[in-house]
């Protein structure tokens, strides 16, 4: 088999084992799966924007939200169906991304990391103040007859789609572009590529998936508050995960969130006053010790095995 | 002109927290995101002494400044110097220092929630004065001046002293002041804590007057972090009108429309700043 397949195949295997997980996971195991598929979905995701270029993008928790509030409001109050605002708040929330985008992807990436560090908030502020003053403040509901499987099985036809995705990005021009502006913006520029414009195109998907599943994952949850789906904390735990497992690849996020979950999973249960300290720690242990993730340390042995 | 005295009191501890961060990111090229853990803690250490031994905020203000000057020193010297040593470019070391930083902020916010989880709720100088017409509590009255009174100090520190000139000179380009003497290593740990104890002085001033609780610190960063860039970085005076506009703006959105409002106006002041004036009110477009 030629080296070029290696990683098709055993994507594509892997993806047919993840789907048969239903079969066999007993209601925990499926509660902790749908975790790992959403997060794995976010995190890839993310990692297809912020890995070539190093832009640390805080804005997951928003456009989760954007998707998780949108459905919960379409369905209570308009009667609209789930499948039409899976279809609408994607769109919505990749509005709202390119918008973002081209505001500040055309300065430095400083003033991108600070916007989106309270963007989930000041929507959150905003959607409350809406709610409260004009809509009257009411629980909204997302009521389907989807079980855990559904969702999960819904989450991993998305993570499938931005893999896919990825995988076509390394292979065409775009992709190529973004390399080249993560290595260096000026040589980028040089040679004629649109920086600010592919980085608003990359950043739009990453709204896009971003509320796609914060919708598949709302009926979940069932009732739905402005506090919580847009909740700073996801946007943290969405870059935690992807520079654990490593940005630079694409398979890179997976290996990050599958243990960070089952560990995050155990801390908030045992201990659930210590997560944002534990948060803290992980950040500057990835920091200091393991600057290119569990991806870089994989490939860094590999090629020693090998030689 | 309520709004505007409420307002110009409020900017008076904004500009001050904003001078801090303009030195940690102008000077010693760290762009702090743990900047307004040092402001809660500033608070806790306010509310805890006031509330655990009834002493006064003013006098915690005196030995809470040198600790976090300190604890600030040794958080360069031992977290952020690696990374300023190992970055092969400044867009590395903001990656990497934003990075570092949160995980200093979370870790800071984790074990303020464990000693104390709910509100920093006490009572000092609370009484009604008179200042043009407007009725304002005391307390905002005196954490203004002394904001201002430090705040001025440093101006002059910078402007007037050798070892103000050789901070200025390290903002303006580190590889220069290093030609012509300076320990550029030196002078930006002693900036970078200084800029900490800067912004734990505004955290025991604004506890006064504002209830903190240990998780709000990333608010006061993102308003610093606007007013620093709105201002423009390493103006001290784009700073000080920047914290103006933030202050009496927020104060308008407050009393006129809903305090849950303050962020989303902050906000839409960002993003007039960054469509129109990213180069800050003052600054230049740069070629």
């Amino acid at each position: 088999m030629e080296a070029r397949w290696v990683g098709p195949v055993v994507g594509a295997v892997l993806f047919i084992v993840a789907a048969l997980v239903p079969y066999v996971a007993d209601g925990y195991w499926m509660s902790i799966a749908v975790t790992i598929a959403m997060y794995t979905a976010l995190a890839t995701s993310w990692a297809l924007f912020s890995g070539p270029t190093h832009y640390i993008s805080l804005a997951s928790g928003a456009f989760f939200g954007i998707g998780g509030y949108l459905v919960a409001t379409a369905m209570s109050d308009y009667q609209l169906s789930f499948w039409l605002m899976l279809f609408i708040a994607p769109i919505v929330s990749a509005v709202v991304a390119a918008l973002i985008g081209f505001a500040t992807l055309r300065l430095s990436g400083v003033y991108f990391v600070i916007f989106t560090l309270g963007l989930a908030e000041m929507i959150r502020n905003l959607v409350s103040w809406v709610q409260n003053n004009f809509l009257g403040s009411r629980g909204l509901y997302v009521l389907t007859d989807f079980t855990e499987d559904h969702i999960y099985w819904m989450l991993l036809a998305v993570c499938l789609a931005i893999f896919l995705f990825g995988w076509w990005l390394s292979r065409n021009r775009l992709g190529f572009a973004l390399k080249i502006i993560g290595n260096d913006e000026e040589v980028a520029k040089h040679v004629g590529i649109n920086t600010a414009l592919s980085k608003v195109i990359l950043f739009t998907t990453t709204g896009f998936f971003g509320a796609l599943v914060g919708v598949i994952i709302a009926p979940r949850y069932s009732y739905i508050e402005p506090n919580q789906v847009f909740s700073p904390e996801l946007s943290f735990l969405v870059v935690i995960m992807a520079l654990l497992g490593g940005a630079h690849r694409l398979w890179g996020p997976l290996v990050g969130v599958i243990p960070f979950t089952l560990i995050w999973e155990a801390i908030t249960i045992s201990f659930p006053n210590s997560t944002t300290l534990f948060l803290g720690i992980a950040f500057l242990l990835i920091v200091y010790f393991i600057p290119n993730g569990f991806a870089g340390l994989i490939e860094k042995y590999w090629s020693r095995m090998r030689a | 002109m309520d709004i505007f005295v409420s307002g110009l009191l409020l900017a008076g501890t904004y500009a001050l927290i904003a001078m801090g961060l303009n030195l940690q990111y102008g000077v010693a090229r760290i762009m702090n995101l743990a900047n307004g853990e040092m402001i809660v803690l500033g608070a806790l250490a306010a509310f805890w002494s006031f509330t655990a031994y009834q002493i006064s905020p003013l006098v915690t203000l005196l030995v809470a400044v040198p600790l976090s000057f300190f604890g600030n020193w040794l958080i360069y010297k031992i977290l952020l110097r690696p990374l300023v040593r190992r970055a092969k470019s400044q867009g590395q070391l903001e990656v990497d220092s934003i990075l570092a930083t949160f995980g200093i902020s979370f870790a800071l916010v984790g074990i303020m929630v464990s000693i104390h989880g709910a509100y920093f709720t006490y009572s000092f100088l609370a009484n009604p004065i008179e200042i043009l017409g407007t009725t304002v509590a005391q307390n905002r009255l005196v954490a203004f001046l002394i904001a201002v009174v430090i705040g001025a100090c440093l101006f002059l520190w910078l402007r007037h002293t050798r070892s103000g000139t050789a901070v200025r000179a390290v903002a303006v380009n580190a590889e220069s002041a290093r030609l012509v003497g300076i320990n550029v290593d030196r002078v930006s740990a002693l900036t970078f804590a200084l800029g900490g104890a800067i912004a734990t002085a505004g955290g025991v001033l604004i506890s006064t007057f504002i209830t903190l609780d240990a998780s709000i610190g990333v608010i006061f960063t993102m308003k610093a972090l606007i007013i620093v860039i709105m201002g423009g970085v390493g103006d001290i005076r784009g700073a000080i009108i920047a914290a103006l506009i933030l202050g009496i703006v927020e104060t308008a959105v407050a009393t006129l429309v809903d305090p849950g409002l303050t962020l989303v106006a902050a906000y839409f002041i960002f993003l007039l700043v960054l469509l129109f004036r990213p180069q800050g009110l003052f600054g230049r477009r740069s070629v």
